[in-house]
């Protein structure tokens, strides 16, 4: 291709012309909704003068990345988006991997496929309707506390308690996620050669040690492989569902680095919020190039690209 | 089968438990929303786990929509979901059909624009003041358009089309259909599968999108129906919630009413959810190619 250049190029645009002209609406598009945003980006490096534009507007270079993490806000907010990543790749990451082996061990085929149905539903629903649902079943008067009457607990207004925020944070991300993330692993599980196991029922292995001999490393390239495409995502903890289950009394520790990007764009400090985003996502992309290196260097054949 | 020995029994009937309690608290706060729902103020006071609702009633649903501006929002977010799928499906079939032919110039070029583009965002400041440059602040199109070209859907679109052979294209090519009627008289007819994931995918998201509504659209009567929910449930949860604590009260009294209001926006989704299940398992798997 390349020697023949540019004509063979040109000839290339002619026999596809109307392929070009199906695919040009759709692509134009995605431009301007994906990547005029990312020249948008240049406002975190500038005074951002509204009437003369991105363009216009004097360079600063990285006085407002400096103002970020001098302020008290920015610092706060991404202490505590950290420690939300943490503890959810501590507990939101594994959850679904333990359920679709527990799946897996089940034999009653319909008793599996209803566990299933139920544990995806929680999904389908977006965080404003799981927080209205959490408002109800958290409140002092709820079911939650309802439960634990039974075992003799007085009642707590658990949205309202900043000690409680990260647990409740953790849990309902579980209670939302943990079924539908379980669909990959179960579908890696299902693809195990039954063989394997009937080999090792021969050879007297414990039900532990089939899962962790046979079943566990079965699924190990997608633990890294879905472990790769969410560690991008690191310092994205879930704007949707903090928002949603934030009250007055939790801002403090439930403040993020998406709400405080909202909060700049509200006051509109747009340089401010934008500087706040351009850290986050090119964090992320950086963890992404360097996760799959590292994966890479252990073994090549794995990785996103 | 081999025969199961104790330790091996004990380990089903752990696992087999611990299944149902997942399943159990996963359910239970649908159901006690449900049951609050349909419960009178004063049934919704009394102990007990509320699994079914003792005496039930429609009063809070009445009451709830007698609200006004409740079947706009309605109304709203059933028009942004239809016009929302329409158009989602529109462009990325289109734009995902050439880039699933061999010949199409730059492909690959392109196809790491949109894988990128799932890597890295301009950011929501970027996005708000584009939205406003082009004028769309407080109109339905800044809700449908930007969500109307995504990667993920377009990748797994191609992907799709991909796997069909090349030959029947070729031959309906040479019986003088031009491409566009080859894509619409064979392409499309093999794809349903991966339309009908596509497009539910992007309806439930569509349903459910709150957070673009609550930047771009300032008008009460173009609001969506999850933005109402949020205000009168979660934000007066909030405030109410923090005077109830302050003062030491125990209780407030707008339960039901609540309760009725999320079940509004939960049910339309629930009444889906059996037929739909299946469609969005399946396109996981078509997700998961790795291409």
């Amino acid at each position: 291709m390349r020697h023949s250049g540019i004509k063979a190029t040109l000839r290339s645009y002619a026999s596809n012309k109307y392929l070009i002209l199906m695919f040009l609406p759709g692509f134009l598009m995605f431009l301007l909704f994906q990547y005029v945003p990312m020249y948008g980006i240049l406002i975190a490096f500038k005074d951002f003068k509204i009437l003369e534009g991105i363009m216009g507007s004097p360079w600063v270079g990285f006085k407002h990345f400096q103002y970020l993490f001098a302020g008290e806000g920015f610092t706060d907010a991404l202490r505590n988006t950290v420690i939300i990543a943490l503890l959810k790749y501590a507990f939101v990451f594994p959850a679904p991997i333990v359920l679709a082996i527990l799946l897996n061990e089940v034999r009653l085929s319909w008793f599996r496929r209803s566990i299933q149905t139920i544990t995806y539903l929680p999904h389908f629903f977006s965080w404003v309707i799981l927080g209205g649902i959490l408002f109800t079943f958290l409140g002092r008067d709820g079911g939650f506390n309802r439960i634990l009457g039974y075992f003799g607990f007085q009642p707590i207004s658990w949205l309202i308690e900043p000690s409680y925020f990260y647990g409740i944070i953790v849990a309902t991300d579980i209670w939302q996620s943990v079924g539908w993330g379980s669909i990959v692993y179960f579908a890696a599980l299902a693809g195990i050669d039954p063989t394997l196991y009937e080999a090792a029922i021969a050879d007297g292995a414990s039900r532990w040690r089939r899962i962790w001999h046979i079943t566990l490393p079965a699924i190990t390239p997608v633990i890294t492989i879905m472990l790769l495409l969410s560690i991008g995502n690191f310092l994205s903890v879930g704007f949707d569902q903090i928002y949603n289950l934030m009250t007055a009394t939790t801002s403090k520790v439930g403040d993020i680095l998406d709400t405080y990007v909202l909060r700049r764009l509200l006051t509109m400090n747009y340089e401010l919020g934008a500087a706040a985003g351009v850290f986050s996502s090119t964090f992320g992309l950086l963890l992404v190039i360097l996760a799959n290196r590292l994966v890479k260097l252990y073994d090549k054949d794995q990785g996103i690209w | 089968m081999h025969h199961r020995t104790r330790s091996e029994k004990i380990f089903d009937g752990i696992n087999i438990m611990a299944l149902l309690i997942l399943a159990f608290l996963t359910l239970y706060p649908f159901l006690y929303t449900l049951t609050m729902s349909l419960s009178t103020p004063v049934d919704a006071k009394l102990p007990g786990l509320h699994l079914f609702p003792m005496r039930p009633t429609l009063e809070s649903y009445e009451k709830v929509f007698a609200q006004s501006g409740i079947a706009q929002a309605f109304l709203n977010t059933a028009l942004r979901t239809v016009g929302g799928v329409a158009l989602v499906l529109l462009f990325t079939s289109l734009s995902a059909y050439p880039l699933s032919r061999k010949s199409f110039p730059h492909r690959s070029l392109i196809m790491k624009l949109y894988v990128f583009s799932m890597l890295f965002s301009g950011g929501l400041i970027p996005m708000y003041l584009l939205i406003r440059n082009l004028g769309l602040l407080n109109s339905m199109w800044a809700l449908l358009l930007p969500g109307a070209v995504s990667a993920f859907n377009l990748i797994i679109m191609r992907n799709f089309f991909q796997a069909i052979p090349e030959e029947i294209m070729d031959s309906s090519k040479i019986d003088g259909a031009g491409e566009l009627r080859a894509f619409t008289s064979i392409v499309l007819p093999l794809s349903l599968p991966v339309l009908a994931v596509v497009a539910l995918w992007s309806g439930v998201s569509h349903w459910n999108a709150w957070f673009d509504a609550m930047i771009y659209i300032h008008d009460m009567d173009k609001q969506v129906l999850q933005l109402f929910v949020r205000r009168t449930v979660i934000e007066e949860s909030d405030a109410l919630a923090t005077q109830a604590e302050l003062l030491h009260a125990t209780t407030y009294s707008k339960e039901t009413l609540k309760a009725a209001t999320v079940m509004i926006a939960t049910l339309p989704i629930l009444c889906v959810y059996p037929f739909i299940q299946r469609f969005f398992v399946k396109g996981i798997m078509l997700g998961s190619v790795k291409g």
